[in-house]
């Protein structure tokens, strides 16, 4: 099943990259696409040999606008302190250490990603279920891990 | 005004940001602020291939070239980031290991 | 110009405004690490800004009947894809070079220690 799932999403992707529609390009797109479904259809559904994630996949787009909307808060902040002319004052770098209570693989790098696109934090490190993390102000780090862990939990996170 | 003004001042624009970027490539301190400068204005060009796409009428043809150079300025990073990790130093360039 | 062509200029522009933050914010920063803070984020949103700009430039009058404007649609969809591969690909860069640095062992520039 989940061959044939691999195989229409490559063929997607192979029309939708190539843009030729005659029998030699789709033939040859075709070849490739069921090369690719028999040989690695393990790593798109890492971890998921049942195909319970399609009914995952709406809680993860439900997820996408708040990601998009904190990207635009940290943006206009990191605006506002790159333009600041005493920027050195405002800005107060610091290493904090935390631990998740995520225990998918899946969920915890998307953690890791979320966090770095998020208002002034970047993940440095990440070994087993600790996150080093490099905040930019004192405010950055406090609201660390916060609310982004209960939505990733929500979205990723199978009970 | 028309959009093609538009699109060449907004590509003006991208290409003096690019270099401004260039400055920290050229002036970095460690090799890993180059790495990161690199990283911008692989960022920024890739958003300008697209766009001299659109100036020259062309624009199925810049977007592959975009998407390779995305792909091509991921990969810059992840190589030689794993290159200097494994020289273990990130002073200077002249030193030899 | 119509409504489309404005909306497209203004989040083209907004897209060179925040990438000229990035390029300001990486000359500007005090040490390497703040430095990755302004290229990583303004990065991400100007090239989303810009690209989707351009995108619905594209499709801009779009006429179901005609094979061109399916093309058009087609070529739209690549840039968007474009962007879900920066916002893959942008994170997990600064994060290699952020624990490459971490690991050479680059000290980060502390507050405290400029008040001594």
């Amino acid at each position: 099943m989940a061959r044939i799932v691999t195989f229409f999403i490559m063929l997607v992707f192979w029309v939708l990259i190539s843009g030729m529609f005659d029998a030699f390009h789709l033939g040859v797109g075709v070849i490739c696409c069921l090369l690719v479904a028999i040989f690695s259809h393990d790593l798109l559904f890492y971890g998921h040999p049942d195909l319970l994630w399609v009914r995952d996949i709406f809680k993860v787009l439900a997820y996408f606008p708040w990601l998009f909307y904190q990207i635009v808060l940290s943006s206009l902040e990191i605006t506002y302190i790159v333009l600041h002319p005493r920027m050195l004052e405002i800005i107060d770098p610091r290493l904090v250490r935390f631990r998740t209570r995520l225990r998918n693989t899946m969920a915890r790098v998307t953690l890791a990603q979320s966090i770095t696109l998020t208002p002034g934090t970047i993940t440095v490190n990440m070994s087993g279920n600790e996150f080093t993390v490099y905040a930019l102000t004192q405010k950055a780090a406090e609201g660390l891990p916060g609310e982004m862990e209960t939505r990733i939990a929500r979205a990723l996170e199978r009970e | 005004m028309t959009m093609d003004t538009v699109f060449l001042l907004a590509s003006l624009g991208l290409l003096v940001s690019t270099a401004l970027a260039l400055i920290r490539v050229v002036g970095g301190p460690t090799v890993l602020d180059r790495i990161v400068g690199v990283n911008v204005v692989g960022a920024q060009t890739t958003v300008l291939l697209v766009l001299i796409g659109f100036l020259f009428g062309n624009i199925s043809m810049f977007v592959d070239i975009a998407i390779a150079y995305a792909m091509l300025n991921f990969i810059l990073a992840i190589g030689v980031t794993k290159f200097f990790l494994r020289r273990k130093s990130a002073r200077g360039g002249s030193e030899e290991t | 110009m119509s409504i489309v062509s404005w909306v497209v200029a203004v989040l083209l522009f907004l897209g060179v405004f925040f990438f000229a933050i990035g390029a300001i914010g990486i000359l500007r920063f005090p040490d390497f690490y703040s430095r990755l803070h302004a290229a990583g984020k303004c990065d991400a949103l100007a090239s989303t800004l810009a690209l989707v700009a351009i995108a619905l430039f594209n499709v801009r009058d779009f006429d179901w009947t005609l094979f061109q404007s399916w093309d058009n649609l087609r070529v739209s969809l690549k840039i968007l894809l474009i962007i879900l591969f920066v916002y893959v690909a942008t994170p997990a860069a600064t994060h290699a070079i952020t624990k490459a640095a971490f690991i050479v062992g680059i000290e980060p520039w502390e507050k405290r220690k400029r008040n001594r």
